[in-house]
């Protein structure tokens, strides 16, 4: 009976426990939404009602009223779908060759792309800043994409990587042995059975993008070229106590991915966690 | 064998000819620009110079004030990732009807841009119009305002935090998967036996989780030395160099005063760092195989 009792009351505890863990890791993006809808008057009042009495979409309409936020973010959608998608061409045929095709150098070759990961993008910006701005790339989508898209490249083939591994490779087999070439077994069977662990890959490669700040410094100058990371890292020097714009420029551009990755959150945790962890 | 070589090159040859051009070919140029002086302003006396970066460098109080920033940030860093991590891992893996919530929790930080989540925390901190002094002046914690990003220690423990809270959902969901691969009868029979749950933690959880725990140390060692975007938005290196870090000093030197020779030299020595770190990773990873 005691034991019985103890139980409930260690269930109690972990509830009231993970509560509090819960919502204090879950305050300041509950403090930046509501501070994006708070009415302008309420902005700077002292102290901040932890619960607004009332809401207004004043900073959601400056944003893009005065801001041009629509433009940095269609400047962001454009770099990380771009980058994306080439690296979803160029990462699933190294993929397939890095989990399936037993070839010379293979360990070599896989780790050489991990390791890329790993690079201080600093350590490569002033040469590809030198050799971007004699091609004419500076302040170009494509400058932005280029860089954005080899950074992702190898998170995108080892998060690849780990969902191909899972597939039993009989199904292989059995479909060369019915006829198809290793082209259309993979465009037939493979490609379909992995097609969620595609899509976590690309939502990872897009959010790898999607974050960038560094090369958006280094390659952009032009205002109406910025990205959102850059657009709102630069907003504190160019309006004074900007909290409200940025808020609701942070909402606007935050909320669909994350509502993207909530949605998918199984296959996106496996893909994460695979992209770390040799399968 | 000879036709499945020539595939596998084929396959990851579009891949492999991507990092080279963008991140082998620019490397090998940042080593040899970090051995001349080379200043964008002072174009015309351009030359070799051997190591005279490195001197001035190695002899700068400078770099030995980054350094201790940049590893002070990383250390303190990743061992709360690690603890507020191994809460959520553990309350994920207990937890089953409010699993869902924990997971909602971990995911968002990871979602949002690190230069985003630097604004969102700034705000928190501001001094007069900042939630933290509100909450604390309320209290009669505080007296008056109190800029935490403006003073020295605070400013650092600030952006601490703040990463922090961005980075832990990736220690999360990877102590989770170790969690996961622990047998359930192991608790079992423990139990039985009389172990309590605090002996259950130290003899099974912790020795089933080691490794991946090994695992996230380097990785996340890794990432944090690298960090910029929240030095380079919460306090631009301030208050007094106090959060400056390696690689945003770099940045700096390289596209602020345009002094790509010395620059090169600190961006050349923070890869050697991180490839230092890697190279114990991937030895880690081959002893497992």
């Amino acid at each position: 009976m005691a034991n019985k009792y103890r139980r409930r009351l260690a269930r109690i505890v972990l509830g009231v426990f993970g509560t509090l863990f819960c919502t204090a890791l879950a305050f300041p993006f509950y403090w930046q939404f509501v501070t994006a809808l708070r009415n302008p008057q309420d902005l700077f009042k002292m102290p901040p009602e932890l619960f607004p009495s009332r809401l207004s979409l004043t900073y959601l309409r400056l944003v893009f009223a005065e801001h041009n936020f629509g433009a940095y973010l269609l400047n962001s959608v454009i770099v990380s779908s771009i980058s994306m998608l080439l690296s979803l061409i160029a990462g699933m045929p190294a993929a397939y060759a890095i989990s399936r095709v037993h070839f010379k150098g293979r360990s070599f070759w896989s780790k050489f792309i991990l390791s890329a990961n790993m690079f201080p993008i600093i350590a490569v910006a002033t040469p590809l800043f030198i050799t971007f701005r004699s091609l004419g790339l500076i302040n170009t989508y494509a400058g932005l994409v280029i860089p954005s898209m080899v950074l992702t490249l190898p998170v995108t083939i080892w998060t690849l990587r780990a969902f191909l591994i899972k597939l039993p490779i009989e199904l292989e087999h059995a479909a060369l042995v019915d006829g198809c070439n290793r082209f259309s077994a993979f465009v037939r069977i493979i490609l379909p059975l992995i097609a969620p662990g595609v899509f976590a890959t690309a939502i990872i490669a897009f959010i790898g993008a999607w974050n960038e700040l560094m090369f958006s410094l280094i390659f952009i100058t032009k205002k109406a070229l910025r990205t959102v990371p850059m657009a709102i890292a630069m907003m504190p020097g160019e309006y004074s106590l900007p909290w409200g714009e940025i808020s609701a420029a942070s909402i606007v551009s935050t909320l669909p991915v994350i509502i993207v990755v909530l949605i998918c959150q199984k296959q996106i945790i496996a893909g994460l966690t695979a992209g770390a962890v040799k399968g | 064998m000879r036709k499945e070589n020539l595939l596998g090159y084929l396959l990851i040859a579009p891949a492999v000819a991507l990092i080279t051009f963008i991140c082998v070919i620019p490397l090998s140029q940042t080593i040899l620009y970090s051995l001349r002086y080379y200043n964008l302003t002072d174009q015309a006396n351009e030359r070799f110079i051997g190591l005279e970066n490195y001197f001035k460098l190695f002899s700068d109080s400078k770099f030995y004030d980054n350094l201790a920033n940049t590893m002070i940030f990383a250390a303190v860093s990743v061992v709360l990732q690690l603890l507020v991590g191994l809460t959520a891992a553990l309350l994920m893996n207990a937890a089953s009807r409010g699993a869902v919530l924990v997971r909602a929790v971990v995911l968002v930080p990871y979602a949002i841009p690190g230069v985003i989540v630097a604004q969102m925390f700034s705000f928190m901190f501001h001094g007069d119009f900042g939630v933290l002094n509100a909450l604390l002046r309320q209290s009669g914690i505080l007296s008056s305002a109190f800029p935490f990003l403006a003073k020295p220690g605070w400013a650092m423990a600030c952006i601490i935090i703040t990463n922090v809270w961005k980075q832990f959902p990736f220690v999360a969901l990877l102590l989770l998967s170790g969690l996961q691969t622990i047998p359930a009868e192991l608790y079992e029979s423990a139990e039985v036996d009389g172990a309590g749950a605090l002996k259950r933690f130290a003899y099974i959880t912790l020795p089933g989780i080691r490794q991946m725990v090994l695992v996230v140390l380097l990785f996340r060692t890794m990432a944090d030395i690298r960090i910029f975007d929240l030095v380079y938005s919460m306090t631009g290196g301030g208050p007094a160099n106090t959060t400056s870090t390696l690689l945003y000093q770099a940045y700096i030197f390289l596209f602020k005063d345009m002094n790509f020779g010395l620059g090169s030299a600190w961006s050349t020595i923070i890869f050697f760092i991180i490839l230092t770190i890697s190279l114990i990773y991937l030895s880690l990873f081959q002893k497992e195989e």
